[in-house]
């Protein structure tokens, strides 16, 4: 029988959409049974139109912001700007995240829609909480196809028998 | 070493290579081997954890010129 693994993804920025699919696409390749339970801003994941997803680097210092164009001196610059300032220009979170996204390109690394269909290719389960599908005034013609709209205790049928079991 | 299939896997970051080895690796039969080129320098050890999960065989693991070569032998 083949290793399961459960994640529950509750973030919806472009960055942490990455980690659930990067482990349930990967382990799928590997053999295992992988189920992916979207709640809260999870769901964001799970929309046919993912350009709802956005980084933002105010309040994050763990983020480098760097420039994806230019030479390497001009690319190696981090650009130290202060909360105060992100906060107040418009607009500058959209300029984050197209700037995120020409990195994501520069380094061969898959777009959200690119991975999502790896995994749905790979038969990997995503499960929709329909609680906060609900919550968030979301209709199900919104998601991808697919995906199934369940509560708390479908998700612990599957991830009560599951190996590894993450929470996102 | 002969090979039945390659896969140019150049440019693509984690988890593309191992992604594609394994697309690649259902094309073929069990015994034909695959030859994968990656330059991701995370792959060298992720194609031997693919390898030692999946139960396909990595007959050899190399480096040129910036450029890793794999060849798997497919269970």
């Amino acid at each position: 029988m083949s290793k399961k693994l459960a994640i529950i993804a509750t973030k919806g920025t472009l960055d942490w959409a990455y980690p659930p699919l990067i482990l349930a696409s990967t382990a799928a390749a590997l053999g295992y049974d992988v189920q992916v339970f979207c709640t809260f801003y999870g769901l964001q994941l799970l929309r046919k139109d993912t350009s709802g997803l956005k980084v933002s680097p105010l309040g994050n210092p763990g983020m480098p912001m760097k420039m994806p164009f230019g030479p390497k001196w001009f690319k190696d610059i981090n650009w130290n700007i202060p909360n105060i300032v992100q906060a107040s220009i418009p607009g500058y979170e959209s300029l984050a995240t197209t700037l995120m996204k020409m990195t994501i390109k520069n380094c061969g690394v898959a777009t959200i829609d690119e991975l999502r269909d790896l995994c749905v290719e790979a038969e990997v389960k995503f499960l929709a909480c329909q609680m906060t599908v609900e919550l968030f005034g979301f209709e199900h013609n919104q998601f991808i196809d697919n995906v199934e709209f369940v509560g708390a205790a479908s998700f612990f049928e599957f991830a009560g028998e599951t190996d590894i079991c993450l929470y996102i | 070493m002969n090979f039945d299939k390659e896969l140019d896997a150049s440019g693509l970051n984690c988890p593309l290579p191992i992604l594609r080895t394994k697309k690649a690796l259902a094309e073929l039969t069990a015994g034909q081997v695959l030859k994968v080129i990656a330059t991701d320098p995370g792959s060298v050890k992720d194609m031997q954890a693919f390898a030692k999960q999946t139960g396909n065989e990595l007959l050899s693991s190399a480096e040129e010129g910036g450029k890793y070569q794999f060849f798997m032998k497919k269970k």
